[in-house]
């Protein structure tokens, strides 16, 4: 059974055609057993590429592609990166669902167009970082 | 921010399937921040004073 809605479909397809510049990969890290969401994080990364032809999924398992999981810095599954011409360093970490489900797609465009959409203040502001800056951010279903 | 700059990379992070971070992290309202493993923002806010809160965090 679907987890997109079809009118639902209808729209994020409009949305990407209308958005959507450069490719994007989203490279999804998920396994077989003891993982409450990860069948359905995987089915609804797959349904949402199959909504552009610039989207593509790529699905390892955690445990038997762990040099890859490494690669990408994936230490928990679920796990969605959103990969464009190159990797920006965002993930998402368990079920995006409810809000997160629309911070998803508006970053899989932001990827997608490079651009950051942030003010020319922030953009100043993140010029004068000297050091790495890992942000999380926990959220909740809403 | 993380497509902005190099040095920024961001995650999404559902609290409920990661109890254990939500715990860690003393999650008790949502959204809540953490900046590298150590500094915290509760809420969200606007984007200009957000960003100069993480980078004011690192310095």
């Amino acid at each position: 059974m679907p987890l997109i809605p079809p009118r639902e479909r209808e729209h994020i397809q409009k949305f990407f055609e209308e958005n959507l510049v450069n490719p994007v990969r989203l490279v999804m890290f998920t396994q077989e057993i003891e993982c409450e969401y990860c069948a359905e994080t995987r089915q609804l990364v797959e349904e949402i590429a199959q909504l552009s032809p610039k989207i593509t999924a790529e699905i390892y398992n955690f445990v038997t592609d762990k040099p890859k999981a490494e690669e990408y810095k994936v230490d928990k599954i679920p796990a969605i990166a959103i990969i464009g011409q190159k990797d920006y360093g965002i993930r998402f970490y368990g079920i995006p669902s409810g809000y997160e489900f629309s911070a998803l797609l508006e970053d899989i465009v932001d990827v997608s167009r490079g651009e950051s959409g942030l003010s020319e203040a922030s953009k100043k502001a993140l010029a004068g970082l000297t050091k790495p800056v890992h942000i999380q951010v926990f959220v909740t279903p809403t | 921010m993380a497509i902005e700059s190099d040095l920024v990379r961001a995650d999404a992070v559902e609290a409920i399937e990661f109890p254990h971070l939500a715990v860690k992290y003393h999650v008790h309202g949502v959204p809540k921040t953490v900046i590298n493993e150590t500094f915290f923002i509760e809420g969200a806010m606007p984007e200009v004073l957000f960003v100069q809160q993480i980078v004011h965090s690192i310095k």
